[in-house]
């Protein structure tokens, strides 16, 4: 990251509010922790209802973890376009972010409007319960970082890659990954393990 | 960080999902897919820290890595812990019935601390 | 469909809500006349620019800490008024008299009772306490994030008032201050009182988190040239374990309120006990935070006792590295050990036995550190100053405390004292005896850095013996009643059980720690008044560490010059060694701009708490808008920082040192 940071001021910066980031992102991982451990303890408790295997559609979660995986590649061509000052190239990955990200939430809502329709809402059971609200945490971290994204791109579109804004970019793309590094394991411990056992 | 890295890092990481979905949709019996599909998450938790969150080209302190295995650590007492609690529980407490479970839970309300 | 307006804008929110009974009345009485008479005042003496523009939206952490100890010394004392009645009750009224609490009131007040005192009262003052010290001890001008701090702080002042607007409007809850599953569901606890208490905690807790990450980077990224990890003095070391505790243990409370408050709005059976619903999930998350909390406020009393004990025996702290590995060791271990705190909900053997064996090995870390304290006394030349006393009141207090626990840690000894008063006395062993004692020897110790004069010495050893006599009176007898089968939470007893007598001289005990805060009240004015005759230098302890060798009162940018730190107690070194420079070479200093979005994010969030109690939805969304919308503008802010030149710097300083010596 030495290239983005010109004065020692600058670079100070940026250490100070990676590092402050990366830890919110940690104390993030630990209330990701504390849904999953809900999760796999209430899995079980379908209470007569249906479990994942009966309700989960593999296919579209397949898609949607492909989507966003993209979307994780398109925002690190983000960062290496703000290294390189190509704004640009920037921008064009902002947008492919975007539109991925956007794809994304649009198919989890769908999945929930349809799962609450066929009257499997998160009222239904512990397990039901634990799920919507693992799975929607994520989904709305996704979404704040959607809303973070358009404010980071406009600003970037008027204003060009000013220190501020690569600092920002800098912290969203870390945001963005995570968010993608937390839906490997929702993927596997909600989705392909409900499947299998 | 370089174009070739992200490459790398996507390709390793759809190459982990595909297979972790082939093994779970087409092989659900399998008395090992438990067992792979832990091993796949966790290789792409790694392909993905190092080449997309980028966690071990930190310069001087490393703070980021201390925090994260600090964090590892909390988090893996924290869900492993639960689980087993609770199964135990689970094991021990099966016979109640939601009745005698809200009974039992209102005298264990103030056992704590 | 129609919509109901009405409904969207008041909720469940009608008059029914104002208070009924005489004892809430006049609780929130005194509420409301003690907030229209600060108001009032503040008014007449046409304070409130100057309140606006040095306190309220001041970024310095000096003023910030000053704001936390004073949100906790007032919240102490309803934390203490909570516990008059209670003890009142159980000493006069609990035999079947006819008393003004009510069994419902009893519960809520402690409830309230013990949510004031460890989130309001015991985590401000910590909180407090590191905004004061932390800074000037790493040689730092400021924090890391100095907005995200003042915003820190007034999300817990949120809190805080949350919790308070329930003693007017509505009621708080009565499931204790942990709130479990079933009785804090909507079936037992359908009204606003659970509610209340979920968001007071978690607007709290989460101005908290964001603390700690900032202190974590202040102090990882922010220490002066020099001082390597190793020559960190250990209050600070104190503080990098507590503030990891709260980073990595506090979400764990966000989560599992948060689906405590999905179970009580959204109808989801996460803790319900039917449609699989677990309430022993909650009981098991819950305390997964819980028990690190109490090494978060307990840590940073160490640190403080850590850095009083080698001044006021004028030597070096003994064993500065088995400290800092004590204090390592306690903050991972301190996350394996929770389950204690249920042992008797149904586990098996061996899950108890495994966390039983944990809870002892964490005593030993603690261990170390009473006897390197004891050893750092060995042959000293002590002065028994009130800090000092406050420190042997601890030890002797903390140490009990510390044996009863161990005591517990045995499942079989817990089966037989749990939810008895033996574990009540326990743990206020550890929190009175360890935690208070800790933040009131702090306070003791650095007031004169920060004002220029000491506190007076007499009223302060008065209100030391009157505090130490009234803890053992208070809680000897507690023990006692513990081991004779009082269980905690007690309203009402049998008289022929012949526990009146015990509950007395608590009651009794009670009586001399209000004594002792009347002391403690006493001194503090009485020092404001005398304030001249007990003016003092910069180093009035003759102290070690940083915080000693800049000017007092400290100026707004802490130090006017940066040299590099060589020794582990810099300024003791210095001091004996080398000769104050009298020409020092200073520079233009950035510091912080005011910035008032602390106190819109806080009016925002209380709002937006108080709508979600009364499910007023349209109130809570447009309060949940405003928010987002601020937390842009914070995140678009530029041009924070003013500059003070190098010639302001200097005349400044020339101000500072005037009378000193310099």
């Amino acid at each position: 990251m030495s290239s983005v940071a010109e004065t020692p001021e600058q670079k100070h910066l940026l250490s100070k509010t990676t590092i402050g980031f990366w830890l919110y992102l940690m104390t993030d991982c630990l209330l990701f922790a504390t849904l999953f451990a809900t999760f796999a303890v209430l899995r079980g408790a379908t209470a007569g209802g249906p479990d994942g295997a009966e309700i989960y559609e593999m296919p579209v979660v397949l898609a949607e973890t492909i989507i966003l995986l993209t979307s994780s590649f398109t925002c690190g061509m983000a960062l290496l376009g703000m290294m390189a000052k190509n704004t640009k190239q920037v921008l064009w990955s902002l947008v492919a972010t975007f539109l991925l990200g956007l794809a994304f939430v649009v198919i989890e809502v769908a999945e929930f409007a349809k799962l609450i329709a066929e009257g499997h809402g998160p009222q239904a059971s512990a397990f039901l319960s634990a799920f919507f609200t693992l799975v929607g945490t994520h989904g709305l971290h996704v979404s704040v970082g959607l809303l973070w994204l358009i404010i980071i791109g406009v600003l970037i579109w008027k204003r060009g890659l000013t220190s501020k804004l690569t600092r920002s970019l800098t912290l969203f793309a870390l945001f963005w990954h995570f968010l993608d590094l937390i839906w490997i394991f929702v993927f596997t411990v909600v989705y392909l393990m409900g499947v299998v056992v | 960080m370089t174009v070739s890295h992200y490459v790398t890092g996507f390709i390793l990481s759809l190459a982990l999902t595909l297979m972790a979905y082939y093994v779970a949709v087409y092989h659900p019996t399998h008395s090992l897919v438990l067992l792979i599909l832990v091993v796949l998450a966790i290789t792409q938790l790694a392909v993905q820290l190092l080449y997309f969150l980028h966690l071990g080209e930190e310069v001087g302190p490393k703070l980021k890595q201390l925090s994260f295995w600090f964090m590892a650590t909390s988090l893996i007492i924290i869900v492993v812990g639960s689980v087993w609690i609770m199964s135990n529980l689970n094991e021990r407490m099966m016979h109640f019935s939601p009745q005698e479970k809200t009974e039992y839970m209102l005298r264990e309300y103030d056992k704590g601390f | 469909m129609t919509i109901d307006w009405l409904q969207m804008l008041f909720g469940r929110l009608s008059l029914d809500a104002l208070p009924s009974d005489i004892v809430t009345i006049g609780g929130a009485a005194m509420g409301v006349f003690g907030l229209l008479f600060i108001v009032g005042l503040i008014t007449v003496t046409k304070r409130w620019r100057w309140l606006w523009r040095t306190w309220l939206t001041s970024l310095d952490p000096k003023k910030i800490g000053v704001m936390y100890i004073i949100v906790s010394g007032v919240m102490l004392l309803r934390g203490l008024a909570d516990v008059v009645m209670l003890r009142a009750q159980q000493a006069l009224f609990a035999t079947g008299m006819d008393s003004p609490i009510g069994s419902d009131l009893f519960q809520q007040v402690f409830s309230a009772h013990g949510t004031i005192m460890i989130f309001f009262v015991a985590m401000g003052v910590i909180f407090g306490l590191i905004n004061l010290i932390v800074p000037l001890q790493i040689g730092a001008r400021d924090v890391a994030f100095p907005l995200l701090n003042s915003i820190s702080f007034w999300l817990f002042f949120a809190g805080m008032a949350l919790m308070n607007v329930s003693l007017i409007i509505g009621e708080f809850s009565a499931a204790g201050w942990l709130a479990y599953p079933p009785l804090s569901t909507l079936e037992y606890s359908p009204g606003t009182g659970v509610d209340y208490w979920i968001w007071a905690l978690q607007i709290a807790g989460i101005g908290s988190l964001l603390s700690g990450v900032n202190f974590l980077v202040t102090i990882f990224t922010m220490r002066r040239k020099g001082m390597t990890l190793m020559k960190m003095p250990i209050f600070v070391w104190s503080v990098v374990g507590s503030m990891a505790l709260v980073v990595f243990a506090f979400p764990i409370l966000t989560a599992t309120l948060g689906m405590l408050t999905l179970d009580r709005t959204l109808d989801t059976n996460f803790f319900t006990s039917d449609m699989g619903g677990n309430p022993m999930m909650y009981v098991n998350l819950i305390w997964a935070w819980g028990h690190p909390e109490v090494y978060i406020l307990i840590l940073p009393a160490f640190g403080a006792f850590s850095e009083i004990v080698p001044v006021f025996s004028r030597k070096r702290l003994f064993g500065y590295t088995s400290m800092v590995w004590a204090i390592m060791a306690i903050t991972v271990l301190s996350f394996t050990v929770w389950l204690h705190h249920f042992f008797t909900m149904g586990a098996g053997a061996n899950v108890n036995a495994f966390f039983g064996i944990m809870t002892m090995i964490i005593a030993v870390p603690t261990g170390v550190k009473v006897f390197n304290w004891l050893f750092t006394m060995f042959r000293g030349r002590i002065s028994f100053k009130t800090p000092m006393l406050w420190f042997m009141g601890f030890i002797v207090t903390f140490t009990i405390g510390g044996v009863t626990g161990v005591l517990m840690a045995v499942p079989g000894i817990d089966f037989q004292v749990h939810n008895s008063l033996f574990l009540v006395a326990h743990f206020h062993n550890m929190i009175i005896g360890g935690v208070l004692f800790g933040a009131f020897a702090a306070l003791a110790y650095w007031w004169p850095k920060f004002t220029g004069f000491r506190l007076h010495e007499g009223l302060g050893v008065a209100a030391f013996w009157s505090w130490l006599v009234g803890f053992v009176l208070a809680f000897a007898p507690l023990y006692i009643l513990g081991l004779m089968g009082a269980v905690r939470r007690l309203d009402s007893y049998d008289a022929s059980l012949g526990w009146q007598g015990l509950f007395v001289v608590a009651g009794v005990g009670v009586t001399f720690i209000l004594l002792g805060v009347f002391f403690q009240v006493l001194q503090l004015a009485y020092s404001i008044w005398k304030r001249k005759e007990l003016a003092c230098d910069h180093d009035p302890w003759n102290g070690r560490t940083l915080e000693w060798a800049t000017s007092t009162p400290v100026a707004e940018y802490n130090f006017a010059t940066m040299e590099a730190v060589n020794d582990r107690d810099e300024y003791w070194e210095t001091k004996y060694s080398r000769k104050r420079r009298n020409h020092p070479k200073y520079s233009d200093v950035l510091v912080p701009k005011n910035s008032g979005f602390g106190v819109y994010v806080s009016s925002a969030v209380v709002v937006m708490g108080f709508a979600i109690v009364w499910h007023m939805w349209l109130i809570a969304a447009i309060a949940l808008i405003v928010t987002i919308v601020l937390a842009i503008c914070v995140g678009l802010r530029e041009n924070v920082e003013r500059v003070i030149t190098a010639k302001q710097v200097a005349e400044s300083e020339k101000k500072l040192w005037k009378g000193a010596g310099a």
